[in-house]
């Protein structure tokens, strides 16, 4: 789950990281009202949305009176920005931060990030700030510098102080950037973020330690425990035929093809997807019921998957272990009945409970195309969407 | 032969009295596992399914002589639960249960190393379908019904996937030796490469099948120590050929986020390393199929 900015940098300056002063904004009146509370006669106005390279995507902009700071957050509030993040849908600026500007002496980049490889937490720093880290690993790779926590002992003062004098920063600022990463650290340990980036970390010309940007995710499933961190989920920032499936325990991915999947399990619904592109389809969504799925369940996953108005066909795959066939096919003749299925529907049904499975399908009369294989299946869903589409057109 | 597990392997059901851990202890039973008790704290004294209940993995351990446990405590309280297999002496443990914080996971891999290697337990799991040796036992959620015993191994991270192998595997007549499934989640008990390992070294399995996907880097070393060290033949899919980047497709690890976790970037490598590879998810059957007939001929 990602949150913004604004909220990453509160959850930091709790922890001792040095942020600009600012304050949230919704409206032009306030963001004015906000830059004359901060003083001084520069500030810059940014637009809360999740996604990087807000700047290029005009969502940053820096002012030097009111009426500038008024006019960016007109410019900026109720659009959609789209960066190269976002995709090509954006995403909708309802709030804006503004704070003070200061005035720039080096830039850093500094990432906490959960390695898979060494199953632990590793930082990631780097005295070419500014830019992306893939940029920074492809123009500045010496630049790099890695180090990873022992979870049983926690980030060590030495760790911090190697990072510091690694980044080459003078010894007066050595204190500062030794509490930041620490800071940084508690952050990412006692909210089970999953990713924290501060890009830059800027030294500022009165030599102090800001972060200047911050973007922070944390792991869904430590939620639970985390109820301060899932008050900051911003269900506007999301697609909403996402927030509608998750909200309804269904694990849900929008894509931009035609072809609506309802299957069990994410691998098998990762290889189904493939197969229908190659069977010459494209994939409208990602959608995997989990097991034990009741009748209810599968009705559900159709409501979800029907919310998109890009599906003109769709597959339902299921290799029933702790699910059964019988309970899917129940859920797939009650969606036809309840929610209305106007588009070609393909069931593939194996596994548990596969012959009761087909008669309830067969007995209820419904057109439903029935297919044996994953093959046959991917096929099937192809072939009739073709001809679905084709009829449209003609 | 077998890895892991075979019918002699005295297992424990952890989270044994609940819902789900009755029910699949009444399944794995059923199978022929041989599954001596389990343990509820709180319960410890009453009988479960015929069979005896404890407070701690310790007093299951003593009493039964238990030397693996199945998992199937909710996410919050799993990591706990695999520490204490770890610490009462169990040998394998199984973790079904999925959604288990990453942070807690990580705990887990560090307290696993208090052990020296011989004593430390293999973890498998979490967020998997569990182990099966096919006619033997079953730990885990798969239905037995759909392997056919044979000499094949089977190590895949996704459940349903795994059955979708197997069951094409058996609709040629190809039989299955053990199959193992990893697990789904970024930080997991036993990588491919561990389990490549024990299949290489397990008189009952003439080739291996596994079965990875997008996101971290675990196929890629896999197939570099296969290339390396591995005499039988290595027949792999990767699922997630249609995935977009940075978009997590339900598994918390599959999402693909550097270089060398797509698909095709991963097909590419294990293409490298002399895998052979199963293009399409529907030809998983032909495939062993064919690699089966060329070692009868070769032999």
């Amino acid at each position: 789950m990602d949150i913004h900015e604004y909220q990453a940098k509160e959850l930091l300056a709790r922890h001792g990281v040095h942020v600009p002063r600012g304050g949230l904004a919704y409206s032009p009146e306030q963001a004015t009202y906000r830059a004359k509370e901060i003083g001084g006669g520069k500030w810059v106005v940014k637009a809360q949305i999740h996604s990087g390279a807000r700047g290029k995507a005009g969502g940053i902009r820096i002012c030097t009176s009111d009426q500038e700071v008024s006019d960016a957050a007109e410019a900026m509030l109720g659009r959609k920005l789209v960066t190269h993040q976002t995709g090509p849908r954006g995403k909708l600026v309802s709030r804006l931060y503004v704070e003070e500007a200061v005035d720039i002496r080096q830039e850093i980049y500094l990432a906490f990030v959960l390695d898979r490889k060494a199953e632990r937490v590793m930082i990631v720093a780097s005295a070419s700030g500014g830019m992306e880290i893939e940029e920074i690993a492809e123009k500045q790779p010496g630049s790099i510098i890695r180090a990873t926590v022992d979870p049983g002992a926690g980030m060590q003062q030495y760790q911090a102080r190697e990072i510091a004098f690694g980044l080459g920063l003078e010894n007066n600022l050595i204190g500062k950037a030794t509490e930041t990463l620490l800071g940084c650290y508690r952050v990412f340990r006692d909210y089970d973020a999953s990713m924290l980036e501060i890009n830059p970390l800027v030294v500022t010309r009165d030599g102090n330690l800001m972060a200047l940007d911050a973007k922070m995710s944390f792991d869904e499933n430590a939620l639970f425990r985390r109820p301060e961190i899932s008050e900051l989920r911003d269900k506007s920032q999301e697609d909403p035929r996402e927030t509608f499936a998750s909200d309804r325990g269904l694990s849900y991915v929008g894509l931009d093809g035609n072809i609506g999947c309802i299957i069990n399990g994410a691998g098998l619904a990762m290889a189904t997807m493939d197969m229908i592109k190659i069977a010459g389809g494209e994939p409208a969504n990602f959608l995997d019921i989990g097991g034990g799925a009741s009748p209810e369940r599968v009705a559900k996953s159709f409501r979800a998957v029907l919310g998109d108005k890009n599906v003109e066909t769709i597959l339902v795959n299921i290799f029933a272990g702790i699910n059964r066939c019988d309970w899917v096919a129940e859920g797939v003749v009650r969606a036809i009945r309840e929610v209305g299925v106007n588009v070609p529907l393909v069931v593939r049904l194996a596994g548990t409970k596969v012959e009761e499975g087909r008669r309830i399908l067969a007995d209820s009369g419904e057109a439903v195309i029935v297919a044996d294989t994953l093959a046959e299946a991917a096929e099937k869903a192809v072939a009739a969407w073709r001809s679905a589409t084709m009829k449209k057109a003609g | 032969m077998a890895i892991l597990l075979n019918r002699d392997t005295r297992v424990i059901v952890q989270g044994f009295t609940g819902k789900i851990g009755s029910f699949h202890a009444e399944d794995m039973k059923r199978y022929g596992t041989n599954v001596v008790g389990g343990v509820t704290p709180g319960k410890g004294g009453q009988t479960h399914l015929g069979l005896p209940v404890f407070n701690t993995v310790k007093d299951a351990v003593r009493e039964t002589g238990a030397d693996a446990s199945i998992v199937f405590v909710p996410p919050p309280f799993a990591a706990d639960s695999i520490m204490e297999a770890a610490d009462a002496g169990i040998r394998f443990c199984v973790c079904i249960t999925d959604g288990i914080p990453s942070q807690d996971m990580m705990r887990v891999k560090r307290y696993m190393r208090r052990y020296r290697y011989e004593d430390r337990l293999q973890l498998i799991g979490p967020n998997c379908a569990g182990i099966i040796t096919p006619g033997q036992a079953l730990m885990g959620i798969m239905p037995g019904s759909i392997y056919l015993p044979g000499r094949v191994g089977i190590v895949g991270r996704s459940g349903t996937l795994g059955y979708e192998a197997a069951s094409q595997m058996k609709a040629m007549g190809i039989g299955v030796s053990t199959s193992v499934g990893i697990g789904g989640d970024p930080i997991n008990g036993s990588s491919f490469r561990d389990i490549l390992e024990l299949f290489e070294n397990d008189d009952g399995a003439d080739a291996v099948v596994m079965i990875g996907e997008i996101g971290g880097s675990q196929e890629a070393e896999a197939a570099l120590w296969a290339r390396d060290n591995m005499k039988k033949p290595l027949i792999a899919y990767i699922a997630g050929l249609s995935a977009p980047k940075g978009r997590r497709m339900g598994h918390a690890g599959a999402i693909i986020s550097a270089f060398g976790e797509s698909a095709q970037e991963k097909v590419e490598i294990l293409k490298e390393a002399g895998v052979i590879i199963v293009p399409t998810p529907a030809s998983f059957g032909e495939v062993v199929a064919g690699v089966m007939a060329d070692r009868t001929k070769a032999a």
